[in-house]
């Protein structure tokens, strides 16, 4: 962007285009060459079976999953529909009981060093519990996700609520706007930043602990996919099923930033004219 | 029996960090606003100005004394006083446009739509924003962002509004502007102004009375009536014999005051300090 901008500067006539060729131009060359160099190195490497070609991933990726509706429905709908509900509630839930310890000092105090423990647990370490305790059906892996994805969305969500401007919250005392009103109209928004960098967090996390949880004692999804291609010896498909999951994130990660660019407009402004 | 808006009667206060032997930062506070009044306190940084405001808006909690509004002890924040506080860059909200900064008192209120509507366009438009209302607090000026709080307060229809060093954050040609303004929002409104500032100059021209404030710990040090015809004029009335005499009359005293209140300790620092007054 600075290299552009230099541009810019120097050369008026050619201002827009230079921009232009320096965001979209720049980020496509570098996508293209990195799959100029993948399909040269494989070809040079000759073994299609363990190091398949760009063209021929990109091929089987095109047949299996995106042509393919039936696949659709039959893997990615259910891995989506778990992603979805684990990361909603994790949401929901992290932002009420983020909210509540946010707001009470004693409740930062003494849930504080619990939060930190159950934090430093690793997910994956919990499958074989979730398991026992939930069985292996749809609600152990959206409770997996669910406890995945919740320490990013609760610990900013405790960090935003905390920290809000005290003139403000005391501007609305002043004016007596009622309980519900300074936590929906004050803190939330006021807090909005730093959830919503919590939430970009935990959406990452949501698809490793989907994926995570479909490879075991499961009968569909797109980690089952997964698991099952290595299992009878269909590289290709495992590779393919990489680019799948990648994509997935990917496209989730700009829908977020999407609603975060339209629901923290404000924010961006104010942070610009600061500066 | 009617009782005066607001009494404040030998209040103190002492910082609760503070150890029960230092001296209290409000010591003995009491005065009086009636309905319609116009008041202003001044005195040297320091003085527990904020302070005194916050507890008069319930906000904070007066160590003694007591504060009366409308003949009710004030316990909690009163339902009929708003407030501009100095930092109007955090008070407004900036998520909220103009329009929203505004209404979010209101919604409580039990207005109807169409009067919630009104009272906003009215009191935007007397502070001159009308044409700002679907903006968001940091695209205006420091100026235009104070007339916001402003047309907050207006809006609220309180029966007395503090304003706690108001203008000290804009630039001099702002604040004039401003000064004006807050004294024909007075006057149209038949509104009650308690207006505390650190400007002499300020505090004579917008008042009908300046509630002197001494140095910590802090008295009344005087009541000053400023019997300045209105409508005043920044150039006219800061010209006028009477004018210069009162802002004298002020400055001396809070001159005395903090040369009282340091010769306490040493009279050879009050020398120095009154010499280089």
């Amino acid at each position: 962007m600075s290299v552009a901008g230099g541009d810019a500067a120097t050369r008026p006539g050619v201002a827009g285009l230079g921009v232009w060729l320096g965001g979209v131009g720049l980020r496509l060359s570098v996508l293209i060459g990195m799959a100029v160099t993948w399909q040269l190195v494989t070809t040079l490497v000759d073994d299609p079976v363990n190091w398949p070609t760009f063209v021929d991933v990109i091929g089987r990726f095109w047949d299996s999953w995106a042509s393919d509706p039936d696949a659709w429905l039959r893997s990615l709908a259910p891995s989506l529909g778990r992603l979805l509900a684990g990361w909603f509630g994790a949401v929901i839930v992290g932002v009420a009981l983020g909210s509540l310890i946010g707001l009470s000092a004693v409740a930062r105090h003494s849930v504080g060093p619990i939060i930190q423990f159950l934090r430093a647990i690793p997910p994956p370490a919990l499958l074989p519990l979730f398991i026992v305790l939930l069985g292996i059906g749809d609600a152990m892996k959206v409770a997996m996700i669910l406890f995945g994805a919740i320490w990013p969305v609760l610990l900013n969500t405790v960090d935003g609520v905390s920290s809000v401007e005290p003139l403000h919250r005391e501007t609305g005392r002043v004016y007596r706007i009622g309980v519900r009103d300074e936590l929906t109209r004050i803190v939330l928004p006021s807090a909005a930043p730093k959830i919503f960098a919590g939430l970009r967090m935990s959406l990452s996390i949501a698809v490793i602990m989907m994926v995570i949880s479909e490879m075991v004692a499961t009968v569909n999804g797109v980690g089952f996919e997964l698991v099952q291609a290595q299992r009878s010896f269909r590289n290709l498909d495992v590779w393919a099923t990489i680019v799948l999951l990648g994509i997935i994130g990917y496209v989730l990660n700009a829908m977020l930033a999407a609603v975060e660019g339209y629901v923290l407009g404000w924010h961006r402004g104010a942070m610009r004219t600061r500066s | 029996m009617t009782h005066p808006l607001l009494e404040v009667e030998h209040l103190g206060y002492r910082y609760g960090d503070a150890d029960a032997a230092a001296p209290p930062a409000l010591d003995d506070i009491s005065f009086r606003v009636d309905h319609g009044d116009f008041v202003a306190i001044v005195g040297p940084s320091g003085s527990g100005k904020t302070t005194l405001l916050r507890c008069i808006a319930g906000l904070g909690h007066p160590t003694w004394g007591e504060i009366r509004l409308g003949g009710h002890p004030v316990t909690d924040v009163p339902k009929e006083l708003a407030i501009v506080f100095q930092d109007y860059s955090r008070s407004l909200f900036p998520w909220m446009r103009v329009r929203d900064n505004v209404d979010l008192p209101l919604r409580h209120m039990g207005l109807p739509a169409e009067e919630r509507r009104q009272r906003i366009e009215t009191a935007l438009a007397e502070v001159g924003l009308s044409k700002a209302m679907d903006l968001f607090p940091w695209q205006l000026s420091g100026g235009m962002q104070q007339r916001v709080a402003i047309a907050r307060a207006v809006a609220y229809r309180p029966e007395i509004l503090l304003m706690d060093e108001p203008f000290a954050s804009v630039d001099a040609q702002t604040r004039a502007d401003l000064q004006d303004m807050a004294m024909a929002v007075w006057k149209a409104h038949d509104s009650t102004v308690l207006f505390v500032t650190h400007d002499i100059d300020e505090s004579v021209y917008v008042a009908n009375r300046v509630i002197v404030l001494s140095a910590p710990p802090t008295t009344v040090a005087a009541e000053v009536p400023v019997p300045l015809p209105r409508p005043r004029d920044q150039i006219d009335t800061k010209a006028s014999p009477e004018f210069v005499a009162l802002r004298a009359e002020v400055a001396r005293l809070i001159r005395r005051r903090k040369a009282d209140a340091v010769g306490g300790t040493s009279p050879a620092e009050t020398a120095a300090i009154t010499d280089d007054r």
